[in-house]
């Protein structure tokens, strides 16, 4: 499996040093070495196969085989300064229960996530009257991991019914091996991501 | 089977304490002198910061690696994991295995001379539990001027110990490596030990365990250990290994005597068991497997348990393990968790059920190296 490394450097930059992060769907565990490295952070990631594991395990990460899904509610209330869900909350069963979890057990909540509102995306739906398959999206849809396709705008809106603050919201695109370059301009129409930083309101 | 890369020319030494009586049981009695045999693979470092304990299983001893007679046969449990270049790499670190307290394998146990009788103890020997092993391994650990081990490592009742090492002495591990075990038995577990032990108690020859002088009730422990076996075992393993498949390839006839391969396979373990083993070894140390649970650690919360543990855990269990299911060790994984514990975790994919711990398995041996050696350089800066 070849794991790409999509707004990495965003995610780095939202983390203060030596904080307690939590990594849900740490893959191989790049990121949270260079969390390590660069944030000198206490890290640990929970990851659904045994290669990932295996991989965080050679890294010298602590890294817990599980289905996010299932096992977030051993973890007690604020356990962690930061809980990092990159590229991960499209493929769980239950994102609305991931969120609830998540706004619990950390402080606060990073998430980036494939947008569909992405004007490529959208053209394929509107025009071609077919399910995108992209460099983003690139699964047909009978064997696509992504269960749960939102965009930036779903998730804005999820913040009143959830009870979460947004702290920071940004559109970007990837190309891989290069910077998360940030859309300004109408970002769920031009961004094939979104980003986001946000906190339960107590 | 072929052996390379085995540390050679070892032989099994042996380690006596509580000469005079006093080493204290959990039960409440008091025994001594208490022996326990061991062996140790690879070079301590002059830091002494590189010793592993391994800890064997239920039939295990101390000769966990290498062949130690000049045959060049009779390797080791787990040689397959332990040497130069393995997992358990002796070019790096310094192995010590001992057999276990209530063990036969050259350790104080019921086989072994009551000093007040002058003869075997046979069931007057006392109840032993697996934090007791993990007492009197401490001893030896100590005996061979080791302040802190860098691991403690092994698999089901191996893998209890490893845990109530953490728990026990959590001063005295740096790391902790349990796989295909769990904080307690099933009811299930306790089930099968229950059997094995009725098979022996059964046993005529048996003779409440005062059997040192005359007949071995050999068919009782051999049965034993074909039960046990089953439990060792998948059944999608089983079928692949043996299906339904004879013994002999000439089976015209079928009769009483015809014999299924699994059959044969059985028989063959109970029989070369009852040439190794003690049948009131196997009662005491299924006993105390039984009574296993790290509950009682912690007021009867798991959490409670763990919580004066310092060591960082390497947790695995095998999917297809019906004895140690994954479930159980998810139990000790979480009670980890919620205390802050450094905790890696793996369930492998493997048809091999309980048994796989014994047996190649590259996830596993990738993650033990892995880890061992990403414990060592934590552990020393190096």
């Amino acid at each position: 499996m070849k794991y790409q490394r999509i707004g990495y450097d965003l995610v780095i930059n939202e983390i203060d040093k030596g904080s307690k992060v939590l990594d849900l769907g740490c893959g191989d565990g790049v990121l949270l070495e260079m969390l390590q490295d660069e944030k000198d952070v206490k890290g640990s990631g929970v990851e659904i196969s045994e290669e990932g594991v295996t991989m965080c395990v050679e890294k010298g990460l602590y890294c817990y085989q599980g289905d996010i899904d299932e096992g977030l509610s051993d973890y007690l209330d604020n356990s962690f300064d930061f809980v990092i869900i990159n590229q991960t909350i499209q493929n769980t069963k239950r994102p609305d229960h991931v969120i609830e979890e998540v706004l619990r057990i950390g402080r606060r909540v990073i998430l980036s996530f494939p947008n569909f509102g992405y004007i490529s995306t959208r053209f394929s739906l509107l025009l071609l009257g077919r399910m995108p398959v992209n460099r983003l999206l690139p699964y047909e849809w009978y064997e696509s991991p992504n269960i749960h396709l939102l965009t930036i705008k779903d998730f804005r809106n999820m913040s009143k019914k959830f009870r979460f603050r947004i702290v920071r919201e940004k559109g970007f695109c990837f190309t891989s091996g290069k910077k998360s370059r940030i859309r300004r301009l109408i970002p769920n129409l031009f961004s094939q991501y979104g980003f986001f930083v946000i906190e339960k309101i107590s | 089977m072929e052996i390379t890369n085995s540390p050679g020319g070892l032989t099994t030494e042996f380690f006596t304490f509580a000469e005079n009586g006093g080493f204290n049981l959990l039960c409440g009695r008091s025994i001594g002198p208490v022996t326990l045999a061991y062996e140790t693979y690879g070079t301590l470092n002059s830091e002494k910061n590189n010793a592993v304990l391994i800890l064997h299983a239920l039939s295990g001893d101390a000769h966990a690696a290498g062949c130690n007679d000049t045959t060049g046969k009779n390797p080791g449990w787990w040689d397959g994991y332990i040497g130069p270049g393995k997992p358990f790499d002796t070019d790096k670190y310094f192995f010590i295995c001992s057999n276990v307290i209530g063990g036969c394998s050259g350790s104080t146990g019921p086989a072994s001379i009551n000093p007040e009788t002058g003869k075997q103890w046979g069931m007057d020997f006392p109840i032993v539990t697996i934090e007791d092993m993990v007492r009197a391994q401490y001893h030896l650990v100590k005996y061979l001027g080791i302040e802190k081990l860098l691991a403690v490592a092994g698999g089901s009742m191996g893998g209890m110990q490893a845990l109530q090492w953490s728990i026990t002495f959590p001063e005295m591990i740096n790391s902790c490596i349990c796989i295909a075990a769990s904080a307690s038995l099933s009811a299930q577990g306790i089930a099968f030990n229950e059997v094995g032990r009725q098979a022996i108690i059964n046993d005529p020859n048996w003779n409440h365990g005062n059997y040192y002088d005359s007949k071995f009730p050999g068919a009782g422990l051999s049965l034993a250990r074909m039960i046990g076996h089953i439990t060792y075992m998948s059944e999608k393993h089983m079928h692949e290994r043996f299906g339904r498949n004879f013994q002999s390839d000439n089976m015209s006839k079928k009769n009483m005597d015809s014999e299924f391969s699994i059959e044969s396979y059985l028989h063959y373990q109970g029989v070369k068991f009852v040439d190794r083993f003690d049948a009131n070894s196997y009662i005491y140390i299924t006993r105390a497997i039984d009574y296993f649970d790290l509950n009682d650690n912690g007021r009867g919360r798991l959490t409670e348990a763990f919580e004066k543990a310092k060591a960082n855990f390497l947790i695995i269990s095998f999917n297809t393990d019906w004895l140690y299911p994954t479930a159980e060790a998810k139990k000790v994984v979480q009670a980890l968790r919620i205390t802050g514990k450094n905790v890696n975790f793996n369930e492998i994919d493997t048809e091999n059920g309980h048994d796989a711990f014994l047996l190649p398995n590259k996830t596993l041996e990738k993650n033990i190296s892995s880890f061992l050696k990403n414990e060592f350089k934590k552990s020393t800066g190096k």
